[in-house]
């Protein structure tokens, strides 16, 4: 008795029954719960900013202007991909990271669950800020999720907001990533060995590692836009001696290592699925941590293959034209490296897994869009079309997006205590697959055909592959909602999960009941 | 019972382990974090290093240089300078080059000049911020004297004519020919008044 007293005065929080209501959640330190609410949070801004791409897609239906002004239809551009990045996909892995994480590797919870609670509950006050910055004069910020100076230094106070809330979530990024590092080097159970770690947990490591370093970059060139819009700093004013192209370098420093924050996780959800329904062990488990690992020390060094036509010297554009050819190569081990896992697997096909393989062969041809971005001659015709953004909308739809769908179906039954409805979530796979190639194959071709990315007007000739575009668009957009009640579907009801869920599932997650109970490996599982 | 003594204390002293090594990672991963925000903003100055080395972006232009005596004038080679120049957004000045196009030696000082005109009706401050192109030019191309080294102020209605006194030097690479110099007038900010007279009240301080 007094034994576990006092332990649980050390572990500094008390399991006497379950907390209950509304301050359940808000002062929540459980890694499960905080988890959920990342991913419901995720999930409401998914929508939302899904709605502002309606937005734009209504507008670009026909050429002409029918519904949007087009300073709001700059307000739709901007927010719709700040909300989406900052908003839905990186708060979505961070969920992942919270619910998984200690399950994977045998720990009771999170290092640090305070910090962990604060890091979530940072995210409201940014979103407001995001949502708030429409209702202020002049509307919510115009200028490209990008912020480029001099648009961003010239505009109303919505600029404020939009930087201030970004600050905030790089706040929550940074203390969350330190979270999840200390977590996965300190409080692995006995036997689980850095190399048996399992992937997914590997590429949060790397991804946490990738954040706390490029988040403050961010927040350094944030703090300058700052100071040159209110305190006579000229960091990025000609007039002052300063320049608007150190801000794209100090800016994409930082942005290209998101790119990969972005899809380094979705990494780790194809290598958990693709071998439980392949019915295999990874394939070159060893030469995914290296590739994983080498991705993220290349993201570094090919931030200006962003900014070729900015004016730079022959000899950096060769640069960065050959180090972003690079990163093509260890990508490519981790798609051969799925592939070969597929090989002769006993493979099914169940919502996670059509989600999974389809995000390989998307992705892949979202990489390939990108190496022929990276082709410097190539992308000085196709830096800022629409060419640039059916590739963007490749890997960051179906290279994060769907893998966070497919980790959802794949690990919701374990969440929840139920079985999604399989027949449901088939049609929504297929639905939001071949939706998201309408709305964003056609692109390739406006794209080659030199139609300019957000402008909220376009010649005749771009009107047919627009109309297509807009039709898959609303059709993808109306397919998520089917997502939203097949997820609460599943949350009230539905064939009970077994402990196990997917027989060829393997981890500690699977050991735990389903759902998973409040706590979990309170006395740590031993690693063979 | 005395037996369990022990056993709690080893597993009060895990956990204290446990959450001290977990205070000391984290504060060792927040050095990242320094490290990186100090890497931002020296992003800043490693990028006006770069960029005077380089001669990118106006940098390597906008400082006067001496004439280097050693310099020999190079009469079997012709080189084509042309000058343009324009206003920015909120600066109500007309500003044009007096002539439009130069042939000269490499090694030779030449003087050209432009005219402005400043169209408002209270005197405005306006910074001139030159660029060459081709960019490779630029480190080859020196101006010994230019209006552009410092901000310049007309009266309401005045016109004033804004000498440039430049060479350029005879290692500019042998495949350029003709190179174009190249102004925007920018309106002198208000902030840069502040800085300014920032500057001369911790002058007055002192």
């Amino acid at each position: 008795m007094s034994s576990t007293t006092t332990t649980h005065d050390a572990h500094g929080h008390d399991d006497h029954g379950h907390p209950t209501g509304l301050m359940r959640w808000v002062k929540s330190t459980n890694h499960k719960d905080i988890g959920t609410m990342y991913l419901w949070f995720s999930f409401t801004m998914f929508l939302f900013a899904g709605a502002l791409a309606m937005g734009i897609r209504a507008e670009l239906f026909q050429p002409g202007l029918q519904f949007i002004k087009p300073e709001v239809f700059n307000q739709l551009t901007t927010l719709h991909g700040l909300i989406m990045i900052f908003g839905a996909i990186m708060p979505a892995f961070v969920g992942f990271a919270n619910w998984q994480v200690p399950l994977m590797i045998g720990a009771p919870d999170m290092a640090f669950p305070r910090l962990n609670n604060m890091s979530f509950w940072l995210l409201i006050p940014a979103a407001i800020l995001l949502l708030a910055s429409f209702f202020v004069p002049g509307g919510a910020a115009a200028g490209g999720w990008t912020m480029y100076p001099p648009l961003s230094v010239q505009g109303g106070m919505s600029v404020d907001m939009s930087i201030f809330a970004l600050h905030i979530l790089g706040v929550s990024s940074i203390v969350g990533s330190i979270n999840i590092i200390t977590t996965i080097f300190n409080m692995r159970a006995p036997g689980m060995t850095l190399m048996k770690m399992p992937m997914f947990v590997w590429t949060w490591l790397i991804t946490a590692y990738l954040l706390i370093a490029a988040m403050p970059v961010l927040a350094g060139a944030l703090t300058m836009l700052i100071t040159d819009r209110h305190f006579g700093t000229h960091f990025f004013n000609a007039a002052g001696g300063g320049d608007p192209v150190l801000f794209q370098h100090v800016f994409w420093f930082f942005g290209h290592p998101e790119v990969y924050i972005m899809i380094l996780p979705a990494f780790g959800i194809l290598s958990t699925i693709i071998p439980t329904f392949a019915r295999k062990p990874l394939f070159g488990y060893a030469s995914m941590v290296y590739a994983t690992a080498a991705i993220a020390v290349l993201s570094f060094v090919v931030w200006a293959h962003h900014m070729f036509t900015t004016g730079m010297p022959v000899a950096g554009q060769l640069f960065f034209m050959y180090s972003t050819m690079l990163i093509s190569v260890p990508t490519g081990v981790k798609v051969f490296n799925w592939l070969a896992t597929m090989w002769k697997g006993s493979m099914t096909f169940e919502t996670p897994m059509l989600f999974s393989v389809a995000v390989v062969f998307l992705f892949t041809i979202g990489g390939f869009s990108g190496l022929v971005c990276a082709i410097l001659p190539v992308d000085i015709q196709l830096q800022d079309t629409y060419y640039v953004v059916a590739h963007f909308h490749y890997v960051l739809f179906s290279g994060a997006a769907m893998s966070i769908m497919g980790g959802v179906y794949y690990w919701i039954p374990k969440w929840t205590g139920h079985m999604y409805d399989e027949t449901l979530g088939k049609w929504h796979f297929w639905l939001t697959t071949i939706a998201f190639n309408v709305t964003f194959f056609p692109m390739h071709f406006t794209g080659l055909a030199g139609m300019p990315r957000r402008i909220p007007d376009y010649s005749q000739q771009f009107a047919e592959f627009n109309m297509i575009s807009s039709l898959g668009a609303f059709a993808l957009g109306l397919s998520q909602l089917l997502f939203l009640y097949v997820v609460i579907k599943c949350i009230r009801g539905g064939a009970k999960a077994t402990n196990q869920v997917w027989d060829g599932a393997q981890g500690l997650e699977w050991t735990v009941a389903s759902p998973a109970p409040f706590h979990t490996f309170e006395t740590p599982p031993q690693v063979k | 019972m005395i037996p369990e003594k022990p056993l709690i204390d080893l597993e009060v002293k895990q956990s204290r382990n446990q959450s001290s090594a977990n205070g000391k990672l984290a504060w060792r991963l927040s050095l990242i974090v320094l490290a990186g925000l100090i890497f931002g903003f020296a992003i800043a100055p490693i990028y006006d290093v770069m960029c005077k080395r380089f001669g990118l972006n106006g940098r390597a232009d906008s400082v006067a240089t001496n004439f280097d005596k050693s310099i020999k004038i190079d009469k079997t080679r012709w080189v084509t300078v042309n000058f343009t120049g324009n206003t920015m957004p909120g600066l109500a000045w007309s500003f044009a080059p007096k002539t439009i196009s130069m042939r000269v030696h490499p090694g030779e000082i030449s003087l050209t000049s432009y005219t402005a005109r400043n169209n408002a009706n209270n005197s405005v401050l306006g910074v001139a911020v030159p660029s060459v192109t081709p960019e490779i030019a630029m480190l080859s191309f020196k101006k010994i004297e230019c209006f552009c080294f410092k901000q310049q102020t007309l009266r309401a209605g005045e016109t004033r004519e804004m000498p440039v006194m430049f060479y350029v030097k005879p290692d500019l690479p042998k495949d350029i020919n003709e190179l174009t110099l190249s102004y925007a007038f920018f309106n002198g900010l208000p902030s840069a008044d502040k800085a300014g007279l920032q500057a001369s009240a911790l002058r007055a301080l002192n």
